[in-house]
């Protein structure tokens, strides 16, 4: 809504716009409140804040300056009612997505910017939800957006999907939002939930819709959509009917999404073209072996590990570290993983990370030493961010505390 | 350059809903011409038929105007063109014209003190 409110009014306009969207939310609880849910509640809510796009439209006709394509057009009853009705259809909307998304890789805005509004405008995070996205304070994510709004509101309009160079110098930054929107909806650290398949599957029909772009169709493109129908592929696996969070080592892999599988290898083939090897290339690569897998112990862990010795020295951060190490321990088992792990550099920044400590605790706990493993899965019960994190944990303290045996399906 | 008003009359204003669409449509797309060519001065307003008119000294206020559907002005718009006769040309791709209505063409009078 945001995304075709700021086509309306105009990228200055970005505020105006998002109070729209918020009042017709506001309106949407009074009303629901007392009539219940309409059968439609995005229809709803779309109507709504149409309607009160034409109010604002034809209270301030003249006060402000919309986007300066829609103009005078904006002005007159002649042509206002049938414009905005003409935007706010759904093929036009989907574009408008791909226009704001582009339009947040503002090229004076640092990348870290560039994600965190694209992240809070289109998707509606929250600065907390985007600060644990990247592992990062508070304070600093809350300055990058005033000042990435400050920067958008300057632009004189929407950014035009039309002109190539623009469009590719954009497109990795629009990589890296999505790959955060998907990696949140996958893992996240929302209060209520770790995993939330509203997040991915928006991440995948964006992704889509940038393949559907001619500019848009690039290897890095087809292999971020390839690791996401991958990862995607395991979620009816990954939560359990009980709503309980399953490690890959514990998933049933049964209930993998064959389709998204084969969707995803497609995806993976069809981004081989070219010579570029990006990160997304790498970690596609890593999904499919795991994909091929039938059983946790016929993974291909040597292969893995290659996988992440690449993928360490394209994209270095503490948390591809992590994994790296974990794949070495299923290589040359725990003792090298913590090894690993103890050389990680930028170490320190994990230490609010739960599956750090649980990843420690993992290992500790399958050479036998209880009491350090029940100590570490403490630790990152305490950091756990939501019931699901903080039942997986639960779990895995009380293995500990029962001195379980360690065996390869149960871990 | 000069400026000239479109005053318009014989707006079909008892159309169903889906033959107003229709209509509207035509006329987007004939004010995004008019934009785009350099033409639109002021989109002006479409009016409703029926207001007051008040009269004289006395300001005397009626209910009107009452006129035959024809000749009631429904809305208005200023664009900007060379000459009359350019203006007259322009004017001939409004959509109110198919529709059986006229499109009158009045030059701003420019006032000077």
């Amino acid at each position: 809504m945001v995304a075709v409110l700021t086509r309306i009014f105009g990228v200055h306009n970005l505020a105006l716009a998002e109070d729209v969207v918020q009042d017709a939310f506001c309106r949407a609880t009074e009303v629901w409140k007392y009539r219940g849910v309409p059968e439609n509640p995005s229809a709803w809510l779309m109507t709504t804040a149409k309607n009160r796009a034409l109010d604002v439209l034809r209270r301030e006709r003249t006060a402000r300056t919309y986007a300066p394509e829609l103009g005078r057009l904006l002005q007159s009853e002649w042509t206002l009612a049938p414009i905005v009705e003409e935007l706010f259809a759904p093929n036009e909307i989907k574009d408008d997505l791909l226009r704001m998304m582009f339009s947040c890789c503002h090229p004076r805005l640092p990348e870290e910017a560039q994600v965190a509004l694209m992240l809070h405008i289109l998707c509606g995070f929250s600065v907390g939800e985007i600060a644990s996205a990247f592992v990062s304070r508070r304070a600093a994510i809350e300055k990058r957006i005033t000042r990435a709004k400050k920067v958008l509101a300057g632009s004189k309009n929407l950014f035009d999907v039309a002109v190539a160079g623009d469009f590719s110098r954009r497109l990795p930054a629009v990589h890296r939002a999505l790959y955060l929107l998907f990696n949140e909806g996958y893992h996240g650290a929302s209060p209520e939930s770790a995993v939330r398949v509203e997040l991915c599957r928006e991440a995948m029909r964006l992704a889509a819709k940038l393949l559907e772009h001619p500019l848009g169709a690039t290897a890095p493109t087809y292999a971020l959509a390839a690791l996401m129908c991958l990862h995607a592929a395991r979620l009816p696996a990954r939560v359990d009917a009980s709503g309980n969070l399953n490690s890959l080592f514990d998933q049933d892999r049964s209930r993998w999404d064959q389709e998204l599988v084969d969707d995803g290898m497609k995806l993976l083939e069809l981004s081989a073209k070219g010579t570029a090897l990006t990160e997304y290339h790498v970690e596609a690569a890593i999904a499919s072996i795991h994909a091929r897998a039938c059983r946790a112990e016929d993974t291909d862990w040597d292969s893995i590990v290659s996988l992440y010795n690449t993928l360490v020295e394209l994209r270095p951060s503490p948390i591809v570290a992590l994994n790296r190490a974990i794949a070495i321990s299923q290589k040359e088992g725990p003792e090298r993983g913590l090894e690993e792990i103890a050389s990680i550099a930028d170490g320190d920044r994990l230490a609010n990370y739960p599956f750090y400590s649980a990843a420690l605790g993992e290992l500790e706990f399958r050479l036998g030493r209880h009491e350090e493993a029940g100590k570490h899965f403490r630790s990152a019960l305490a950091l756990a961010r939501n019931p699901m994190e903080r039942r997986f944990l639960n779990h895995r303290v009380g293995a500990c505390e029962r001195k379980d045996p360690y065996s390869q399906s149960q871990s | 350059m000069s400026e000239f008003t479109y005053l318009f009359r014989g707006r079909d204003t008892t159309a169903s809903p889906e033959q107003m669409q229709k209509t509207m449509e035509k006329w987007v797309a004939w004010f995004k011409e008019l934009g785009a060519k350099g033409h639109l001065k002021d989109t002006g307003h479409p009016l409703e038929h029926t207001g007051k008119v008040v009269k004289g000294k006395q300001k005397i206020v009626n209910d009107g105007p009452y006129a035959e559907a024809k000749d009631v002005v429904g809305g208005y718009i200023v664009i900007e063109a060379k000459d009359l006769l350019h203006a007259v040309e322009i004017s001939k791709g409004c959509p109110i014209l198919e529709a059986g209505g006229s499109v009158e063409v009045r030059p701003i009078q420019t006032m000077n003190m």
